[in-house]
């Protein structure tokens, strides 16, 4: 399996420094990325999954440790990468979509002039005139109407779900062989949600290369992919087939989680209480010796103060608990 | 149905930002106990809605009943009438509660704005605290020092000191984590148990909605499309905004995945709102006569009531 790996992480640590002490946002984080595949990354705030988006693309705040273990990306070691070529690489083989396609796009230039420039390291020596073409074609691939002329226009005089839209085209001129997505459709209605979501299912087809959804909805995942991680409090505690996964969860966090998803189309008695998870996440300035959920979790014994190894299992499924 | 009127009824409303209508002719009315749903997406008029029962907001026209009594009326003008009838519990319950003030001091506030501050009110005041699982240490703590549920039970028992018979809850569950979720929306039933609230829970979170309203308002671009039971609402949705809304939501289980259905380009703006139906620009069974004419609120089956020239196939009966 790993020798097919797109991108592989061993041993991943960050701490971001505070006024309480340093934070370890992310505990030793150990998972692959296939290639082709697409891997969505799931947890509640503070998981971690975010900043694991973050260190992969080496886009880390100042606030942040250099990050402690191993990036192999195509067989090359990212964390000794120089900062100069890991930046090319964010232009060549990896991108990224953010959560809020206002703050990620330059207010005072022409979508245009942004989508041309993106293609610029890739494609070193091609006319203006062509890219501009290639950029059009692109937005009108995802959706944009009248695509020739909005070129033009400015990141204000597009709607939430138009700039998303203009976020994806971007990051697919550059044919990423990682496209990394964080809530892409988390600050967009239902109803333009859905429209992003089908392009998104759409492009994947199209897509060679393996894309990370980072969520916090359990239900965009289902949908979109077909690897889950699931993260908490800065630990990977279980991977594995989407499907597969939310059909029987080995760890007791992922089944927790899950039985807190309401189906809004099941008839239940009004009396009984929604389901929910007692307790919080632990705090990361204290991170825990032992299990990370075991604080919270309903089977907690003994040996819940040893970490628990996340072991795949035969069938390729792994979970960080002892149970499992 | 009994024969006593609603405990809240909203009569063709209009509230207006400058030229922009956000609100604009909306009826609705709520029944004594009920959890009652606003649904739909950012712009549709929801939370100015909810502003303007609690008289946040002004009506440009148009009134709101509260027990019949009009909210504007000479009746309604006493200082601690409308507080002690309607709350509104807000969205982000630490922005929400002044960070000057201990918590003693933020429940103490409104009771004392109505000089309503006597032994016994406080005593009740405490007595939902407890309720509510707030030790009484908190009293003298300030709103940092609370953690995300501590503040959420604060405002909760803010809102509740006037004795309200309604409460507004604007998106009660915005910004919570899935697990914790549940804590909030079993807090909400046991205050409306012990208490005998009727809600308004103004949500775009359709698996909240789904699971603790009785009935539902969906609304687009300031007007309510469709008005029903919730339970036939979701199972057989009149409006073609409220399937598409519906079939967006998206599910763990592939086997009860919903065909989705792609509404034709994006929110029109609700400065120029398109004539006729306004939903008609984005509408797969749009026909000339929805350009033109607007459809009113009409039932359709029982307990379902929708604003539509052709609703969907099958709801009708």
């Amino acid at each position: 399996m790993t020798e097919a790996a797109l991108l592989s992480v061993r041993g991943l640590e960050v701490r971001y420094a505070t006024d309480r002490g340093p934070v370890q946002v992310l505990g030793g984080i150990s998972l692959d990325i296939p290639q082709g595949t697409v891997v969505g990354i799931v947890g509640e705030s503070g998981s971690g999954k975010s900043t694991l988006a973050l260190a992969l693309m080496g886009l880390l705040p100042a606030n942040a440790s250099q990050p402690a273990g191993s990036l192999l990306f195509e067989g090359d070691e990212l964390a000794t990468l120089s900062l100069s070529r890991r930046r090319r690489l964010r232009g060549t083989k990896m991108a990224m979509v953010f959560q809020d396609p206002m703050s990620s796009l330059h207010p005072l230039f022409a979508i245009g002039t942004q989508m041309v420039d993106v293609q610029r390291a890739k494609n070193a020596g091609v006319a203006r005139g062509e890219l501009w073409r290639r950029a059009a074609a692109m937005l009108t691939r995802v959706g944009v109407p009248d695509a020739a002329q909005r070129m033009s226009r400015y990141p204000h005089e597009f709607s939430g779900g138009m700039r998303q839209r203009v976020m994806i085209a971007m990051a697919l001129l550059v044919e990423p062989k990682l496209l990394i997505a964080d809530e892409p459709t988390t600050a967009l209605d239902a109803t333009i949600e859905a429209q992003i979501v089908e392009l998104l299912r759409d492009i994947r087809r199209e897509i060679r290369g393996s894309v990370i959804l980072i969520s916090h909805s359990l239900g965009l995942v289902a949908e979109l992919c077909d690897q889950i991680v699931v993260m908490y409090a800065g630990k990977v505690v279980e991977t594995g087939p989407v499907a597969e996964v939310f059909a029987q969860p080995r760890h007791p966090y992922t089944r927790a989680l899950l039985g807190c998803e309401i189906d809004p189309w099941q008839v239940v008695d009004a009396s009984i209480p929604l389901p929910r998870i007692p307790g919080s996440p632990p705090d990361l300035v204290d991170p825990p010796r032992g299990c990370v959920f075991a604080a919270r979790c309903p089977q907690r014994f003994e040996r819940c103060s040893e970490p628990p190894p996340l072991t795949p299992a035969a069938d390729g499924r792994a979970a960080a608990c002892w149970l499992a | 149905m009994s024969g006593a009127g609603p405990i809240l009824a909203v009569d063709s409303a209009v509230v207006r930002y400058g030229r922009l209508t956000a609100v604009d002719g909306l009826s609705l009315s709520v029944r004594e106990g009920e959890t009652l749903g606003l649904v739909g997406e950012s712009g549709c008029g929801k939370t100015s809605l909810a502003k303007a029962l609690v008289r946040l907001l002004p009506l440009a026209s148009g009134r709101i009943l509260l027990d019949g009594i009009d909210t504007r009326s000479a009746a309604a003008s006493a200082k601690s009438w409308l507080p002690g009838r309607i709350q509104l519990l807000f969205q982000d319950p630490v922005a929400s509660l002044s960070p000057r003030l201990t918590i003693r001091r933020l429940l103490e506030e409104p009771l004392r704005i109505r000089r309503a501050l006597t032994p016994d009110a406080w005593r009740e005041v405490e007595g939902t605290f407890t309720e509510l699982g707030l030790a009484p240490d908190i009293l003298d703590r300030y709103p940092h020092q609370l953690s995300g549920g501590q503040a959420r039970r604060v405002s909760m028992v803010r809102a509740l000191a006037m004795r309200p018979r309604i409460v507004v809850a604007d998106e009660p569950t915005a910004g919570l984590d899935l697990s914790v979720q549940g804590e909030m929306l079993n807090l909400l039933a046991q205050v409306q148990r012990q208490l005998r609230l009727t809600y308004l829970v103004v949500s775009h979170n359709l698996n909240i909605v789904g699971r603790i309203t009785d009935r539902v308002a969906v609304m687009y671009l300031g007007q309510i499309v469709e008005l029903g039971t919730t339970r036939r609402v979701f199972d057989r949705p009149a409006h073609h905004y409220t399937a598409a809304l519906l079939a967006a939501n998206p599910v763990l289980d592939p086997q009860h995945r919903r065909r989705r259905i792609l509404l034709k380009s994006e929110l029109p703006s609700p400065l120029n709102p398109p004539s006729g139906c306004r939903f008609h620009p984005r509408c797969a069974a749009a026909q000339e006569r929805c350009r033109i004419e607007t459809p009113v609120l009409r039932e359709v089956a029982e307990g379902q009531q929708v604003a539509c020239h052709f609703p969907r196939p099958g709801t009708a009966g």
